[in-house]
């Protein structure tokens, strides 16, 4: 005898107990605290800074924890309480040429005022399992100097005196930029709104996607013009002060790319740009940003449209891994109603099918 | 009246008076020419309605440019009193704004000169608010359309002049046009663009 | 460390009613006016993120949180079911964000929040159905493009449509969408009922409840005003057919209604039964036997 499937909630409550005793795991293995998640896995707390378009490092770490270091999930976690947040306004531009600078390089030129900074790079560790690491080896002491306050200019700066790169848009052009968690998106995007989608856009579709212009599809002829990782000041204009009010200091990654161009229809041969810049130290992604919105231009510049990181719809549409994954997974939600429609409409094309064949084989006969 | 009273006359539940009215709304815009009841209504300086008032701390905020007819402009009080509950920008060009606000219904300038939408975006076009007196008396309307079973009997007064001229200019811009909430005394009924008016005591 | 014990446990405890902030409410409450005073016709909206995953009902969960109050009795439904387990979540969602009460009872609710089917018992004036949508733009899969699709619609240019639906017919002989089948509301909108079996589309038609649509990944609202003319497109040599089923439910007995099919062992036996688990046990409760019973 049959009898409909109840208890879905107990079923449940059920799981969501389980998962909460598989998070935590082996009990007498010391429990995670945030400050470790913080302190030793900073460069996951800044993805999901980044990518949960949320600056906040325990919460950050909060979410990772509860997310057994599932990134994705977790930044699905911080996203979805940043959006219960209140929004008390906008801050200022954030001035990248006064960043206190921990790392700085350009391809570019062999020397710049300044220096080329290395900083705390992967860049050039031979990737050997450091077995020491097992334990809880104390590292060295690094060399420090002391913070140097004066700005550092930017490459683009020097290359934009000469005039051989295109300026940088004019902020005056558009005095309040788009806001694309308040506004819903619509295709052509302005720059601003785009450079947003794709600051909070997936790491590793945006690394896809920047690698595929490298490889020829929509080739931009790309130059490191310069990376730089550091502290800015946030700032936020109060009415009532002459002022802007300080609201502290957050950690960013720039990189400008700068590309060579032979010049179309609608503009002049010269160096082009393309911007990255994420929360947190998270060069690849800086990188993959930067390649993008320069293929991203490819219309704005009179370029042909040939490859897919140049197809805005296609890539802004695509690269927000919170909805990519809630969409592919939702198939694994009851679909049966919607498969039953299917499963009958195959079993009488099939039985339409064997009609057919029986006919035409008795007309051959 | 005092310098500060704009700051007076809000909701002592703004959550719950919300969503009642909006579902009054709601249902008055899905059923147009049915009128719905709006019980919570703010306290505003006198010029604005209090249903109107209730319509735009409802559906008005820093996110919409409204716009005001010129004795809602006029009243200081009343501007400050939107600014401060609302906090819509309140703009001079009625073809930018996303709402209009009306308090002299009989007068108000012709249905084309507020935003209409575009045909790839029709939802870019101004929802007006006008005050009315009521539902029970004025020419006699008959509406057919969406939310309709067959026709419906409705009546509201003031009525803008050559109203029933500037509605089928209205209806003829589908799905392009003007949507209107008529705010009368504690309700509303509405007219979206979608419904079709003629005379009714024909 | 600090911030965190000390006080966002309080802050997170403390949501608003409904979950949303007032001014997200606002926003989607000016989509949905928009939406009922174009029928069929989808409104961009600023979706928010919600705390379940996009493609589990973000967008008629927000839209039933923008339109929920204390007065309401709330139904949710996936498959047609109370008890599939996102339907549970999300009532579980509603009750623990608003208080409101719930019911599985179509007739008793006032908001019904469904996933791919509506209800068997008809519904009332007053009542809203607020549906799940996936992918709203119902010319999507022929033109993948939201700036051509968004054209297509401003021009009324539908051939695309009529050209695959007839594709499909010269192909097997009759058309080949089984869910998700497209309406043109109106007269003027071709329109996604989403992905309800075409066996619920003639319910669409002429409904004197109004019917929403939320689309939360997708960035749409749109809406079907009560009485409203819903039509299947089709061809006048191939007119719109819906599925018909061989044996009636053998639980309840009932026909004309759409009818899961349970495998119920290992050897290819298989019943078929109610998708709409609440008609089903109405009709149950009244005396009315199917053949498992009989
Ligand atoms: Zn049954």
């Amino acid at each position: 005898m049959y009898v409909a499937v109840k208890g879905g909630e107990a079923a449940i409550d059920n799981a969501h107990r389980l998962l909460a005793d598989r998070r935590r795991g082996n009990r007498e293995v010391a429990d995670l605290g945030l400050d470790q998640i913080m302190e030793q896995l900073s460069l996951a707390v800044d993805r999901v800074m980044s990518e949960g378009a949320l600056y906040d490092r325990e919460l950050a770490a909060l979410a990772i924890k509860q997310a057994r270091g599932d990134l994705i999930e977790a930044i699905f976690l911080a996203r979805a309480y940043r959006t219960t947040l209140p929004r008390f306004g906008y801050t200022q531009p954030v001035d990248t040429g006064r960043m206190q600078v921990e790392r700085r390089i350009s391809a570019c030129f062999k020397d710049l005022p300044g220096g080329q900074l290395l900083g705390p790079t992967f860049d050039y560790t031979h990737r050997l399992l450091d077995p020491a690491l097992a334990g809880d080896a104390a590292p060295e002491t690094p060399e420090v100097r002391e913070p140097d306050t004066a700005p550092m200019m930017r490459v683009s700066d020097f290359l934009g005196q000469e005039g051989l790169l295109e300026p940088a848009p004019d902020a005056a052009d558009k005095p309040v930029p788009d806001d694309i968690a308040r506004n819903p998106m619509s295709y052509p995007m302005d720059r601003d709104a785009r450079l947003q989608a794709l600051a909070r856009g997936d790491e590793g579709f945006l690394l896809s996607m920047g690698y595929s212009t490298q490889r020829g599809y929509a080739r931009s002829h790309p130059f490191a013009g310069e990376i730089r990782i550091g502290e800015v000041e946030l700032e936020i204009a109060v009415p009532e002060l002459e002022f802007a009010a300080p609201l502290g200091r957050i950690q960013v990654t720039e990189c400008q790319m700068v590309n060579q161009f032979q010049g179309s229809a609608k503009a002049p041969p010269q160096f082009t740009r393309g911007y990255g810049l994420v929360f947190g130290q998270a060069e690849r992604k800086a990188m993959a940003m930067a390649l993008v919105d320069r293929a991203l231009r490819a219309t704005e510049l009179g370029e042909d449209l040939t490859a897919p990181a140049q197809d805005e719809e296609f890539v802004i549409a695509h690269s927000d891994n919170v909805q990519a994954t809630g969409f592919v997974e939702h198939l694994k939600l009851p679909h049966y109603v919607d498969f039953q429609s299917e499963l009958n409409l195959v079993r009488r094309m099939r039985a339409e099918a064997e009609v057919r064949d029986e006919t035409r084989q008795e007309a051959a006969e | 009246m005092a310098e500060t009273d704009f700051l007076s006359g809000g909701l002592a539940d703004p959550v719950m008076a919300g969503q009642s009215a909006f579902r009054a709304i709601m249902q008055a815009m899905a059923e147009p020419g049915t009128v719905h009841a709006v019980s919570d209504c703010p306290t505003p300086p006198g010029g604005l309605s209090r249903t109107m008032a209730a319509v735009a701390t409802t559906l008005c905020d820093a996110d919409t440019p409204i716009w005001l007819d010129p004795s809602l402009a006029g009243n200081s009080q009343v501007v400050k009193w939107l600014a401060f509950h609302t906090g819509a920008p309140v703009t001079a060009e009625s073809g930018d704004a996303m709402f209009g606000f009306v308090s002299d219904t009989a007068s108000m300038p012709t249905l084309d000169r507020f935003a209409q939408g575009t045909d790839a975006y029709p939802d870019r076009s101004t929802t007006l608010v006008l005050a009315v007196d009521g539902f029970d008396a004025g020419q006699l309307l008959s509406l057919a359309g969406p939310g309709i079973e067959s026709t419906r009997r409705f009546a509201f007064a003031p009525m803008p002049e050559t109203f029933i001229d500037q509605w089928s200019g209205n209806r003829a811009r589908f799905p392009r046009g003007v949507d209107l909430i008529l705010a009368g005394p504690a309700a509303v009924a509405c007219l979206p663009r979608s419904t079709r008016i003629t005379s009714g005591e024909d | 460390m600090t911030h965190l014990d000390a006080g966002r446990e309080e802050v997170i405890a403390t949501y608003n009613f409904a979950y949303l902030d007032e001014q997200t409410k606002r926003m989607i409450r000016r989509a949905i006016l928009k939406g009922i005073a174009v029928p069929g016709y989808q409104v961009p909206f600023a979706s928010r993120e919600m705390p379940m995953p996009y493609g589990w009902g973000t967008g008629g969960v927000q839209v039933t949180a923008a339109i929920i109050g204390p007065d309401d009795r709330l139904k949710v439904i996936d498959q047609g079911a109370d008890d599939t387990t996102n339907a549970i979540s999300i009532r579980k969602f509603f009750e623990r964000t608003t208080g409101v009460e719930t019911t599985t009872v179509t007739a008793q609710a006032s908001i019904i929040q469904t996933r791919h089917r509506i209800p068997e018992t008809p519904l009332a004036p007053g009542q809203v159905l607020v549906f799940q949508v996936p992918i709203p733009e119902p010319l999507r899969f022929l033109e993948p493009r939201e700036t051509e699709t968004r054209t297509m619609h401003a021009l009324e240019e539908y051939g695309v449509m009529h050209v695959k639906l007839y594709e499909d017919i010269a192909r097997h002989g009759h058309i080949a969408t089984t869910y998700a089948y497209p309406v043109k509301v109106e007269g003027r909108y071709v329109t996604d009922p989403s992905p309800t079996p075409k066996f619920d589309n003639p319910k669409m038609h002429r409904n004197p409840a109004l019917q929403l649509f939320g689309a939360g990944r997708e960035m749409r609202i749109y809406a079907i005003p009560p009485w409203t003319e819903v039509v299947s497109l089709d061809f006048e040599d191939h007119p719109f057919e819906v599925q018909a089923f061989e044996r009636p439910c053998a639980l309840c007995g009932a026909a004309d209604v759409f009818l899961d099919e349970v495998i119920t062992d290992d050897r290819g036996g298989r019943m078929f039964v109610c998708s709409d688990t609440d008609h089903c046990n109405t009709r149950q409760d009244q005396g009315h036997v199917g053949e498992q019973q009989g």
